[in-house]
């Protein structure tokens, strides 16, 4: 049998619903992990990611760290893929775009509602934020989008299971399609 | 009988413009009492409002400006101008000042391509405008002078015929196509055109006697006739010359439609940007009714009633397009219906309805009065006759020209006294980009077809400069209704910013390639389906423009990767090496 895939996985700007997606492969899994293996993910704990066939991004691009980590992903991956709506559009988190990045900060930390010690945070260990939240293909060559929000269970299993067969990946319009 | 009642919902657009001209935006309350008597939804008007970009529900400035932005505008230095009106105003371009005075914004082409920079004010057009012009406008305006007491000489709008061949130099007698058609019958006219090979000079070239014929087969109580008067085609002004000099014609090319198809009643269609015609063409409208030839029983004969409302357009290029005109007649957003079924067979109020362009109808009229060998007498076997053309951009005589169909281009750019050509654009925004070693094609619908824009632009031009305005004008343009145009625009322009910037790798221009060829296949009409040909034409005919400005790594960023931390740093006066990133792609 060839070597096993290797597979990271990352989540920037988003809530972890696609990295929930993934798992909820559910038994399928069994079978699956017969051919992959996992690099740094948040599943595996692992920090460094190393020499991978396919990365995985969760999430859109909205501050330093995130930049860092999708550069190392596409310098480290064969295949990079953008999973759900937030890595493909920037998604919920994008929204903050339509104001500027002060007038966010200073409502969420000065004069929002409940503030008790109102002050801007600032520490060398915060990523700094961006001035707009970015889709990943904005920052780094991505081979395929999963749309979804998330993608179901069903398509991203469909997506690796197709990847690894070798064939052209192909979906059932139900996968892809949410009208 | 043209009975226009003031409650009909299909006259909610005309009455949103009266208002908006009264009241500088569309007041709430107004808003309410047109819910209730057109029996709309406030939602249903709000959505009209917001469609159409001259209708507004906040007030604009007591001098509402707008600068006509297409690149010939930017070429004779609009945008300059634009900016030297708004420092001296103190207005930002875009907003309206505080004290209500004035606003200033862009809009698309104004259609006065041979005399701009153009602007419109209050919906007037100024033209040939200068920095002289400019300081006259800021001195008008801060002196509050009311509009009707400007010079006239800066609402001049010249008719700028350069050249004339068998239209233009033939005399016409008003009524003598009716009387013909009158005397000889409605199938007698049909052959005529139908000999004479008339084709739609919109830009599609159908056969006018077919449409005309396959409408007047439907089975229906009602028939309209409707002339396309939009000309939202960057470049085109060929419609605006025949609107304010041979009006005449193409109302009696409608009256011969009504006869031909049995139509009672026909709408012009006029764009919002063409407002200063409407009263000289109400007055011809009024003298031909007077001269029996238009109302009750035309020229005498009993049952031939016909008559002839003119819509106003309000800045929406898609209403251009015939189905999404015909929404807009009915006083809806004008997004393009499903086709078929045509017009023909279920267009105005789902009436079998008959839409031609301006010049088409026009020719139709002196079809019927000179005959088909007059027609015939120039032009190609399968494109008879002769086209208008509105010539602008880089030569020395713009205008409007009258050329037979099979003319070279190249004969075209010496008439017009273009030097070192580097490209044409024929047929507007959505048309094509010809580079010299195709200057040998000719005007033709079998060749090179085109609605009348002819812009051409010399070695000095920036063609990238070109293709952007373009493609911005179709993502301001889109009318939003399906996904490929109305995204892919926006991803089009996105795309296209990156590589004038400088920031694309040859990927980009692969995925710029993709997404053209995605949107000409997927898009729901004519609009969507063409938003790409500027930069696929660019890309296939003038690949060295793109490549110059690639980079050679594999992939570059969209964005400034460090510059998009500058604020984060001054909110949080940080400067250690992990507040910054390094630019560059992987
Ligand atoms: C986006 C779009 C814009 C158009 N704009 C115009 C226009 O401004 N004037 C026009 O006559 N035809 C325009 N057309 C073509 C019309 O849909 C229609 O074909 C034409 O009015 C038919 O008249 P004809 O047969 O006399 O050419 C446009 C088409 C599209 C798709
Ligand atoms: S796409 Fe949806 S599920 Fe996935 S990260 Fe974004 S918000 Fe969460
Ligand atoms: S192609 Fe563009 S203009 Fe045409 S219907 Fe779709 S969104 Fe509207």
């Amino acid at each position: 049998m060839a070597d096993k895939i290797r597979i990271a996985t990352a989540s920037l700007a988003g809530c972890f619903g696609c990295h929930m997606s993934l798992l909820d492969i559910d038994e399928r899994l069994i079978d699956l992990v017969a051919h992959i293996e996992f690099d740094r993910t948040p599943l595996t704990d692992i920090k460094q990611i190393g020499r991978c066939d396919v990365g995985l991004i969760e999430g859109g691009v909205c501050n330093a760290e995130n930049v860092e980590v999708l550069k190392a992903f596409r310098r480290h991956c064969n295949l990079l893929v953008a999973v759900g709506a937030c890595a493909i559009n920037g998604g919920i988190p994008a929204m903050r775009n339509q104001y500027s990045l002060t007038e966010c900060l200073e409502e969420a930390y000065l004069h929002g509602s409940g503030i008790d010690q109102p002050q801007i945070p600032s520490d060398p260990e915060l990523p700094l934020l961006l001035d707009q939240v970015h889709p990943i293909h904005d920052v780094v060559w991505i081979d395929y989008f999963l749309p979804g929000c998330p993608p179901s269970a069903d398509t991203i299993f469909t997506f690796l299971d197709e990847l690894l067969s070798g064939k052209p990946i192909r979906f059932a319009y139900r996968q892809i399609h949410y009208d | 009988m043209h009975t226009v009642q003031e409650n009909d919902p299909s006259n909610l657009l005309q009455r949103l413009i009266g208002l908006q001209q009264a009241f500088r935006h569309i007041p709430s309350d107004a808003i309410d009492h047109l819910a209730e008597s057109l029996g709309l939804s406030r939602a249903f008007i709000l959505g009209v409002i917001q469609f159409y970009s001259f209708l507004h529900s906040s007030p604009r400035g007591e001098y509402d400006i707008l600068f006509s932005d297409n690149i010939t505008d930017q070429m004779q230095g609009s945008r300059l101008l634009a900016q030297r009106l708004a420092s001296k105003l103190g207005v930002d371009i875009g907003r309206t000042r505080d004290d209500q005075r004035v606003t200033l914004d862009y809009t698309s082409c104004t259609g006065m391509g041979d005399q701009g920079p153009a602007a419109l004010v209050n919906g007037h057009p100024i033209t040939r405008l200068t920095m002289e012009r400019v300081d006259q406008l800021a001195a008008l305006i801060e002196q509050a002078v009311p509009l009707d007491n400007w010079p006239a000489e800066l609402f001049q709008v010249s008719a700028g015929v350069e050249r004339r061949d068998i239209v233009l130099n033939s005399d016409y007698k008003p009524g003598t196509a009716i009387l013909r058609c009158l005397e000889e019958g409605a199938e007698e006219l049909l052959r005529r055109l139908e000999q004479a090979g008339l084709r739609g000079c919109g830009g599609a070239g159908f056969s006018t006697a077919k449409k005309w014929r396959f409408c007047a087969s439907t089975e229906s109580a009602e028939r309209y006739v409707v002339c396309n008067a939009d000309e939202g085609e960057p470049g085109t002004f060929k419609d605006r010359y025949l609107l304010q000099a041979h009006a005449d014609r193409l109302f009696e090319g409608m009256t011969l439609c009504a006869a031909v198809i049995g139509a009672r009643r026909g709408f012009l269609y006029l764009r919002g940007e063409y407002r200063y015609l409407l009263g000289p063409l109400q007055q011809i409208l009024q003298q031909r009714r007077e001269n029996g030839l238009l109302g009750q029983a035309i020229l005498g004969r009993d049952g031939f009633d016909f008559d002839i409302d003119i819509h106003l357009g309000a800045g929406a290029y898609i209403c251009g397009e015939e189905s999404a005109l015909i929404e807009s007649l009915e006083g809806k957003r004008g997004i393009p219906r499903n086709r078929p079924p045509f017009p023909v067979t279920r267009g105005y109020l789902g009436m079998p309805t008959v839409v031609n362009n301006v010049e088409t109808l026009a020719n139709a009229a002196l079809i019927a009065q000179q005959g088909v060998e007059w027609f015939r007498s120039v032009g190609t076997a399968q494109s008879p006759g002769s086209k208008l053309l509105s010539i602008s951009g880089d030569c020395e005589r713009p205008g409007i020209y009258e050329f037979p169909f099979g003319t070279p281009i190249s004969e075209i750019l010496a008439a017009c006294q273009a030097h070192h050509t580097q490209a044409v654009q024929i047929g507007g925004a959505a048309g094509r980009l010809i580079p010299p070693a195709e200057f040998n094609r000719t005007l033709a619908f079998e060749d090179l077809a085109t609605g009348g824009s002819f812009m051409v632009f010399n070695q000095s031009r920036e063609l990238l400069n070109a293709i952007d305005n373009f493609t911005r004008f179709f993502r301001h343009e889109s009318c939003g209704f399906c996904t490929p145009c109305r995204v892919g625009t926006a991803m089009l322009t996105k795309q296209l910013g990156k590589v004038m910037v400088g920031h694309a790798t040859s990927k980009d221009l692969d995925e710029l390639g993709t997404l053209g060829s995605l949107m000409r296949q997927t898009s729901h009409c004519g609009l969507g389906q063409t938003a790409a040909n500027p930069i696929l034409d660019g890309l296939e005919k003038f690949p060295d423009i793109f490549q110059s400005r690639l980079r050679s790594t594999s992939f570059e960023p969209a964005f400034d990767l460090d510059a998009s931390l500058e604020e984060a740093r001054a909110i949080t006066g940080r400067s250690d090496p992990g507040a910054h990133l390094e630019g560059g792609g992987v």
